[in-house]
């Protein structure tokens, strides 16, 4: 019905050409430094200072093992042990903590809401670098230094505004009959909370999730500020370290434990590409989880 | 549908147990008590982790405040008269950040929409090459891509070679002091695949026949993207422009990676990078607490500002919200 309504131009065919080719450029510029980072962990020490070509000619495997030995007595299995403590631990805690507030702000009314609602929104702007001073002498003088506890405690109170924010979303666009029936029965808030919100929220919950083991595996400053002794290092701030003890001379072993560092990300990316892509990951604001444009659309015929 | 296929909610209901007798329990059901009851967590943290910090810092910027002796003087505007006037590295990081955000968040935002657009059209194929293209900004923030950018970007790093082959003369692009900065926001500008998920996901939601009505009226592609799609997006378009812009302000790990003293003259010192640098590695808490107030109320205004601007060139359809 709708092709013949705009008839292909004269150039139609040869514009498609070029367009696949320039797209097909495109891509191998925003790929290159990946494949190049993988090609170089495993090319030997001598193909990495003389081979142009991106691939190496036959795979090596021992970057991987020379970089995985790791610096001054910590190899890098240490460090994926404490990056996986400190990302499991987040995760878990905004899970937890942002859907209880995103319940509250959702499904209750009590006095104050829409002023504690308009702070979940202040400090989604908030820079947090703003933060980590005062931040840093409270949890100093807990005695938490040295221990992961500054990187996890946080989280378990909800102060990732993102996610709260991202549930709350979520929450909103789910139909509300489930809640008048179930309040009909004479179900009461925790009642509502365990039968109707939790069970419903697991898309929004799977999303917090992923997003949040992956901003943390990435993250840097705090862990870098937090766990500033070697055997603490989370993978970041190892690799860091690998590089400043001369890991930047052998480029190999090096870029092998850049890889595994990225490994974990790029899981978590193949597993869940369409829900990553569906534009939620840095805003849910009208993205849309999965279910929720549906629901909308099937309970709430409005538009827009 | 949706009862029909959860026939255990119902059931659910009638499981649940009535309403408790006892007088404290019956309290606790209350709608008020029980939001305070689940909100609780969240207020812990917003006092005890956020606000009372952010405040806390404010009483530091005047005082100087050393951590390994435990000295804490009150030092009244001291640590801002220093910042303002007696500190060239200060206004090296201030120059720095703000080439940063100003060059690296227009391109990365121009060549997420642009991308979004060739690719809002591809129909078969479309998602692998969306997720390769979104790729990038899930894995450029990581320290691991700022060593290997810092090293592509090197003397004998991959982008020379590449230049070598077309006969260019290659640099030592990551560390030379007028071409170090330049290297920091490609690496910004080359995770655009974040934006352009968000742009994509709401061109998905702009109604066809506004397109088709405009077609139909004679409009060309490039018309149809200014006077549709654009004002259509500029609400999102409004908020990936202050999270990128508050995000790019306090841009740290490629910095710190680069050069950890902010690199040759001081080229990529970036604001946090001297913050860190004063408060972490200099332990000069007070000061470090100044530098973190003035840059809350310069992004604080940078972020009104937009907002405020936004009356001028986002159009909300239909006055929803």
């Amino acid at each position: 019905m709708t092709a013949p309504a705009h008839p292909r131009r004269p150039g139609g065919r040869l514009s498609a050409a070029v367009l696949v080719a320039v797209k097909a450029l495109l891509l191998l510029i925003l790929l290159y430094p990946l494949l190049w980072i993988l090609g170089t962990s495993l090319k030997s020490p001598t193909e990495v200072s003389t081979g142009l070509s991106l691939w190496p000619d036959d795979l090596t495997w021992s970057n991987y093992v020379t970089g995985w030995t790791g610096v001054s007595g910590a190899d890098f299995g240490r460090f994926f042990l404490n990056s996986t403590v400190v990302a499991l631990g987040s995760l878990l805690g905004n899970v937890v903590s942002c859907l209880l507030a995103a319940f509250a702000f959702t499904r209750l009314r009590f006095p104050l809401r829409r002023m504690w609602f308009v702070a979940v929104i202040a400090t989604l702007l908030l820079p947090q670098h703003v933060l980590m001073v005062p931040q840093y002498l409270l949890f100093r003088e807990l005695g938490w230094l040295n221990t992961p506890l500054p990187l996890i405690i946080p989280k378990l109170l909800a102060t990732d505004s993102f996610f709260v924010f991202l549930i709350v979303q979520f929450l909103r666009a789910l139909p509300e009959h489930f809640d008048e029936s179930a309040r009909i029965d004479g179900a009461g808030p925790y009642q509502l909370f365990r039968h109707v919100v939790l069970p419903l929220s697991r898309p929004a919950l799977i999303a917090t999730a992923i997003l949040s083991f992956i901003w943390t595996w990435n993250d840097f400053f705090p862990q870098l500020v937090y766990l500033p002794l070697v055997e603490d290092s989370t993978v970041p701030s190892g690799l860091h370290q690998y590089a400043i003890a001369g890991g930047l001379t052998a480029l190999g072993p090096m870029f092998a434990m850049c890889v595994l560092s990225l490994l974990p990300v790029l899981v978590f990316f193949v597993t869940f590409q369409r829900l990553l892509t569906s534009g939620l990951a840095p805003s849910p604001v009208r993205a849309g989880l999965p279910g929720t444009r549906q629901a909308r659309t099937r309970d709430h015929p409005r538009t827009g | 549908m949706t009862t029909a296929t959860r026939p255990t909610l119902a059931g659910l209901w009638a499981d649940a147990p009535p309403v408790p007798r006892r007088g404290r329990r019956r309290w606790l059901q209350r709608e008020d008590v029980a939001g305070y009851v689940f909100l609780t967590p969240w207020l812990l943290g917003i006092f005890g982790v956020t606000l009372l910090p952010v405040l806390y810092s404010l009483v530091l910027s005047f005082t100087d405040y050393n951590i390994i002796t435990g000295e804490l003087a009150w030092v009244g505007l001291d640590n801002y008269e220093r910042l303002f006037t007696d500190d060239p590295r200060y206004w090296t990081a201030v120059r720095v950040t703000v080439v940063f955000v100003a060059v690296s968040v227009p391109l990365k935002l121009a060549l997420a929409m642009a991308m979004a657009v060739l690719l809002d059209r591809e129909r078969h194929g479309g998602s692998w090459l969306r997720a390769l293209v979104y790729l990038p900004s899930l894995l450029g923030v990581s320290v691991a891509l700022a060593i290997a950018w810092r090293a592509m970007f090197s003397q004998d790093g991959a982008v020379n070679q590449v230049l070598g082959l077309l006969g260019v003369q290659g640099r030592s692009w990551a560390t030379e002091a007028d071409t170090a900065l330049l290297t920091l926001i490609l690496l910004a500008v080359w995770q655009f695949g974040g934006p352009m998920v968000i742009y994509l996901a709401g061109m998905r939601q702009i109604p066809a026949h506004y397109a088709e009505a405009a077609r139909v009226d004679g409009a060309g592609r490039w018309r149809i993207f200014r006077s549709v799609t654009l004002p259509q997006l500029s609400p999102i378009i409004l908020l990936t422009l202050v999270m990128e812009t508050i995000a790019a302000f306090q841009g740290f790990t490629a910095a710190f990676v680069f050069g950890n003293g902010g690199g040759l003259d001081d080229a990529t010192l970036t604001y946090t990078l001297y913050l860190y640098l004063r408060g972490f590695a200099g332990l000069e808490m007070g000061y470090a607490s100044a530098m973190a107030w003035v840059f809350l109320v310069a992004v604080g205004a940078l972020t009104a500002l937009i907002f405020w601007s936004s009356r001028f060139w986002v159009h909300y359809a239909g006055g929803s919200r």
